[in-house]
């Protein structure tokens, strides 16, 4: 385990993100610790990306402070990683998994270099790191969303971040890379003390990791430790309306929050999930 | 046959198409490098829609008695710019191009209506021609290819970042406008040199076809714009070779050449694929479905 920093890895004081009148949150204090596992969550258009773009200096504050590693978020920090979501990539890309890590690495940079043996090294240890190495010569646009997903974490952490972003990385995965891309995460943030900002409709997969969540809804937001901040109660507070969270073999379903009309938000949000119900609950039994 | 084909002066015939081989083999380069993003970017539409404006801009330089190479140029540049700048977003992009393109085309053939000069230069803007290069024309030629070259050298990566992984590239602070234009500005040169060898009808046969065939065949960034470049200067060169022997235009060669090139790298690839491309280094179980089908 490298040293822990000194400080906060990412600190938000006073922070507020509003659109003219449409408030998506407001007075949010956050002090994150190295190696700190933050999942947040809420219901679409909430303002869980926005926290991202925010932190990614590509949308500015409404109010309040920002500090990543106690300096303000600007464009292209090399110390925050970021996850995407899975999509497919045309098959026909020209680049192979270890070149879309290295694009992590100097693919913001212009003009022709080549890349040094120290870099080439750093590429092959961070596939090494993500289980990849098998596939780094495969064609991107061929691998599966699982193996993507792999080499996107690969390429997020290239650069050594001290915060590392996702944003709904295990979307449209099966569950057994679910498992594999969370436990990724986790190891390196144990190994290395990276801080982790987790965007999910789904908290079971990583239910077992959080340290706190950070719960957003309505333009108001509550953080805790996952069983203080998903409980009935607080949940109610927040949607002001009754809802339900039910503890279900160790998995958490949220029932009855109003802008669901299914009413069970966790499951029903995504066509991914809504479409293979049965899958969902047998994964999460195991 | 005999009026296709006739080599019997092909030396003599060789030493004065010297200036074209030179520009032929140039395109190739620039149209075989930019015809990478064209691929990447999805901007085959693009490429054409430049094309006819490209044309309308050297044929009002014929008509008024100016450069038809500048006019080329000024043309694309134009088309670029507006292609740029209004169609950011692939949706957009493809309506802008679609309004843009008949309008370019139907400006060229008001101006070439109204030139009264040599029938074979009109023709010529729109299907090629072989002999038409002089030396200041060349001059230019090099000149705007060393323009392209130079620009695609300084964005190749950040483009290439931008273009396969753009929330990625977006949180690493590039600037997804400013990328967009630049390349569509480089791509409108790269077009109106093209406009100049093969025509304006035909520009696709080496700014998309030679990109299309090598992606067909490897997909190592290093070999596709190399294979990418190699199949454009082959078609371009070669097209000219053969059609020193007749009386057509060059760019039925240019065409047939860059599409057997196609054919054959697409063959190629449909082997590949049934043996399995990509396939995992042996020994390591594959972690989850395999992926061609997820894909297809």
């Amino acid at each position: 385990m490298t040293a822990p920093a000194t400080g906060p890895a990412l600190s938000l004081r006073g922070a507020g993100m509003s659109f003219g009148d449409r408030v998506l949150w407001s007075g949010l204090d956050l002090e994150l610790q190295p190696g700190e596992f933050l999942a947040v969550l809420g219901p679409n258009g909430a303002g869980k990306s926005t926290l991202l773009k925010a932190v990614l200096g590509q949308q500015p504050l409404s109010a309040g402070d920002l500090l990543i590693g106690g300096r303000p978020p600007a464009r292209g920090r090399a110390q925050v990683g970021y996850v995407p979501q899975q999509k497919s990539m045309d098959a026909a890309t020209p680049l192979r998994a270890r070149d879309l890590v290295a694009l992590g690495i100097d693919g913001h940079r212009f003009g022709l270099r080549r890349r040094s043996p120290a870099e080439k090294q750093r590429i092959a240890d961070a596939l090494e790191a993500v289980g990849a190495t098998a596939y780094a010569d495969a064609p991107i646009g061929l691998l599966s969303g699982g193996e993507q997903q792999r080499v996107r974490i690969a390429q997020a952490l290239a650069t050594d971040p001290t915060l590392l972003l996702c944003d709904e990385p295990l979307l449209s995965l099966d569950l057994r890379s679910q498992r594999a891309v969370a436990d990724m995460i986790d190891r390196r943030r144990h190994e290395h003390g990276t801080a982790v900002v987790f965007v999910t409709h789904e908290i079971n997969p990583v239910l077992d990791l959080v340290d706190r969540v950070l719960y957003v809804a309505g333009g108001q937001h509550r953080i805790g430790p996952p069983g203080e901040v998903l409980t009935s109660e607080t949940l109610s507070d927040l949607y002001r309306t009754p809802v339900d969270v039910l503890n279900v073999r160790g998995r958490i379903v949220v029932v009855g929050t109003p802008d669901e009309p299914g009413g069970c938000h966790h499951h029903d949000l995504t066509p991914e999930s809504a479409g293979r119900p049965a899958a969902q609950s047998a994964g999460g039994a195991a | 046959m005999d009026r296709l084909f006739d080599y019997a002066d092909y030396g003599a015939l060789l030493g004065l198409v010297h200036n074209s081989l030179i520009a032929a083999a140039l395109l190739g380069v620039v149209g075989g490098l930019v015809g990478v993003f064209v691929q990447v970017r999805d901007m085959q539409f693009a490429v054409h829609g430049i094309s006819e404006l490209s044309f309308a801009g050297a044929a009002a330089a014929l008509l008024l008695g100016g450069s038809v190479a500048l006019g080329s140029v000024v043309g694309s540049l134009v088309a670029a710019a507006l292609i740029g700048w209004l169609g950011i977003r692939a949706r957009d992009r493809n309506s802008v191009i679609g309004v843009l393109m008949p309008f370019g085309l139907g400006l060229g053939v008001l101006f070439l209506s109204l030139y009264e000069g040599r029938a074979a230069n009109k023709f010529g803007l729109l299907t090629g021609q072989i002999v038409a290069v002089d030396t200041v024309r060349l001059g230019w030629l090099v000149g705007v290819s060393i323009v392209v070259l130079i620009g695609m050298a300084l964005i190749w990566r950040p483009l290439m970042f931008i273009s396969a992984d753009p929330e990625v590239a977006g949180a690493r602070g590039l600037p997804a406008g400013l990328l967009s234009i630049g390349f569509t500005m480089l791509l409108g040169l790269a077009v109106s040199l093209a406009v100049q060898v093969v025509g304006a009808l035909l520009v696709l046969s080496l700014l998309v076809t030679p990109a299309a065939a090598a992606f067909r065949v490897t997909a190592s960034p290093v070999l596709a714009p190399l294979l990418s470049t190699v199949f454009a200067v082959v078609s371009a060169v070669g097209g000219i070779l053969l059609a020193l022997g007749g009386s057509i235009p060059i760019s039925p060669f240019v065409t047939t050449i860059s599409f057997t090139i196609y054919v054959v790298c697409r063959v190629i690839s449909v082997r590949r694929q049934r043996r399995g491309w990509g396939q995992r280094l042996p020994g390591v179980p594959a972690s989850a479905t395999p992926a061609a089908a997820s894909i297809a």
